[in-house]
């Protein structure tokens, strides 16, 4: 036990609570220094548990300090704090809270010592989300959560019953390496991968984050698939099958943002391919490779909010996110065109960004194990990232035809936020120790020798060609490209709604046969007892005389006997 | 409009074109100034991650082009979802 006061995951929900009563400058200052506070407590937590607690028998952890918890929850705060600034300016007074209590319920599971902790926050996670998709306020947006909300629900089903499970059979909650050599394992590594965007319901993540506010993605596209990352790093380190699952996912990611023309959407795709490079990283399981997934997670977080921050600014400025009716806004759009460029060579993991320092991690471990083919296909893979998100992001929006719209640069809060996020890239790629210093396993790597620079410009450099030779196969078409959330969008109502009319019909014949047969009993009961009926008819004295001796006869006859 | 930018002029960008294919030749010349120790044989072939990544960058693009073929619809598509209350 120790001093530690506040959570800083708590600290952050509290905020969410009173931030919808403040206004102007008190609100601006809580948004601001709240995730500070956060920032400066998780650096407060020592190593180890901090607070326990007993629960049902069980002792839960709500904070342990780890080296991984304490990075992810580092980079967390920060981009609560970036995120906050971006969207100081959001008219919708629930989007800031839902965006705090996103973030702090991710803090809660960087943090957490054991599996219920990690559930109830997980949980708390999916509600923040689905509030900050909900804040956009457009039919569209209700929809995309509601689906998005299904999804993530489900994913939290499988991860309680994982849990549940794994309970029942160790008896014990704490959250550590497990070997998917059950079926409570199995279950729990689904419920991680749902969230982390992996195959087959990857779709759920481009459906949904391109539907929020212009600042609301930037908050979505940070949380929900690192802390999946965090825990697949903490539980699931070094199993074989994560290569492949990410492997797919960063080619997926890739080929689906090359046919996408909604701005946004091209790069949830990449959301998708980024984090497949963690998940192959955290497959190889060798130091180097979790180190690199960690590091990568932590870079990606800030490059892709500052891509998002210059595509959600386009939106502001301009009110569209179709690749076919923007470019050119290069004109007119200096600090937004210069920081969206910054984030895409980070992306690409241009030498002096931040990528080049993480990302060369993962393929170094596939390197260093021998591993040939995962080696290239990776190569391929960072290949494909300068192709969809490096060039053909900026290229689109900022460059190629003149659109001819000539909106101004966006509001001064927006600006700064874009500006930090793009100084961060460059001093993290130039300034690598701050960054290997917390990473989990201690670093011997050396990102920047002559070789490795110039065998990533080249291959960066000639995919740049490749994208400009090949432009006219890019071109924009109004087009999306059907995806598995298909499945749950067409053929399942389809079915649902057939079946809620064989159900119908059916409960049609029941309930209006069951009411004949009662009319029909009733009828007959009127008959005999109605006030018409048989029974119910006045009789004669005599006759009623007759049948008293016929009574009393019988009752003589059977004494008798 | 009179806010011609110094990248609207053509003559610009054929500059920046050649200078675009300069840097090029140069990445892969540089090679034979620089010990890459590669770990793989494959990586110790000439301009090995030049022509690696244009060929996969083509690949992918190829490969986008025939699922687009298939799997590609109108962006209306959707538009005729019912809301989830009725």
């Amino acid at each position: 036990m120790s001093d530690l006061a506040i959570h800083p995951g708590l600290l952050l929900i509290a905020g969410a609570v009173v931030l919808p009563w403040l206004r102007g400058g008190v609100r601006a200052a809580v948004v601001l220094l709240l995730p500070l506070g956060a920032l400066g407590l998780v650096w407060a937590v020592p190593e180890g548990a901090v607070w326990q607690l007993s629960f049902l028998g069980y002792t839960l952890t709500p904070i342990e300090g780890s080296r991984l918890g304490r990075l992810f929850a580092t980079i967390f705060s920060i981009m609560a704090f970036g995120g906050g600034l971006f969207a100081l300016g959001q008219k919708s007074r629930l989007e800031l809270s839902a965006a705090m209590l996103y973030a702090g319920s991710a803090i809660g599971v960087a943090l957490a010592g054991d599996l219920i902790t990690v559930f109830i926050f997980w949980e708390v996670m999916a509600i923040g989300s689905t509030l900050v998709l909900w804040s956009a306020g457009t039919a569209a947006s209700y929809r995309a959560s509601m689906r998005y909300l299904m999804i993530h629900l489900a994913g939290g089903v499988l991860l309680f019953a994982g849990v549940a499970g794994h309970v029942a059979q160790t008896g014990d909650v704490t959250f550590a390496h497990m070997s998917p050599d059950s079926v409570a394992h199995w279950l729990i590594l689904a419920g991680f991968l749902v969230n982390a965007g992996a195959p087959p319901l990857s779709a759920w993540l481009p459906d949904a984050y391109p539907e929020a506010s212009w600042s609301g993605t930037v908050f979505l596209s940070a949380f929900t698939t690192k802390t999946a990352v965090f825990v697949l790093l903490r539980g699931f380190p070094g199993f074989e099958v994560l290569i492949w699952v990410g492997l797919f996912m960063v080619f997926y990611g890739i080929v689906y943002a090359l046919l996408e023309n909604d701005m946004r959407r091209i790069l949830a795709y990449s959301i998708v391919n980024q984090v497949g490079f963690m998940v192959a990283g955290i497959g190889i399981g060798t130091e180097m490779a979790l180190n690199g997934a960690a590091a990568h997670a932590f870079t990606h977080i800030i490059y892709k909010a500052l891509l998002l921050m210059s595509a959600g600014s386009v939106l502001y400025m301009t009110g569209r996110r179709k690749c076919s009716d923007l470019g050119g806004l290069f004109h007119s759009m200096p600090v937004t065109t210069i920081c969206g460029t910054i984030g895409a060579l980070a992306i690409s993991s241009f030498p002096l960004t931040s990528g080049f320092v993480s990302k060369s991690m993962i393929s170094q471990a596939a390197s260093d194990g021998g591993l040939l083919a995962v080696w290239l296909l990776l190569a391929a893979a960072s290949a494909g990232v300068f192709l969809h998100a490096g060039i053909k992001f900026p290229w689109f929006v900022f460059f190629q035809k003149d659109s001819g719209l000539r909106p101004a640069d966006p509001p001064a809060t927006m600006r700064w936020a874009m500006i930090l996020f793009a100084f961060l890239c460059i001093a993290l790629g130039i300034w690598t120790e701050p960054l290997y210093r917390m990473l989990p396993y201690p670093v011997e790597y050396v990102p920047y020798t002559a070789a490795h620079v110039l065998t990533q410009l080249q291959l960066l450099l000639f995919s740049g060609l490749a994208f400009f030779l090949l432009l006219p196969l890019l071109k924009r078409t109004l087009t999306i490209t059907l995806d598995t959330d298909w499945f749950y969008r067409r053929p399942l109502p389809s079915v649902a709604r057939g079946a809620g009319r064989v159900i119908d019909s059916a409960r049609k014949i029941i309930v209006g046969g069951t009411r004949r047969g009662l009319d029909r009993a009733l009828a007959g009961i009127e008959r005999q007892s109605g006030p018409d009926g048989s029974l119910a008819r006045t009789w004669p004295i005599r006759s009623m005389a007759l049948w008293v001796i016929v009574l009393l006869l019988g009752y003589l006859v059977l004494y008798y006997l | 409009m009179n806010d011609r930018h110094w990248l609207d002029e053509p003559r610009n960008v054929r500059l920046l074109w050649r200078l675009f294919l300069a840097v090029l030749a140069l990445t892969v010349l540089v090679e034979l100034l620089v010990d890459l120790h590669p770990h793989f044989a494959v990586e110790g072939l000439f301009g090995f991650h030049a022509w690696f990544g244009l060929l996969a960058c083509a690949a992918m693009i190829f490969v986008a082009k025939a699922l687009g073929v298939l799997l590609k619809r109108p962006d209306s598509y959707y538009n005729g979802e019912l809301p989830r209350d009725e």
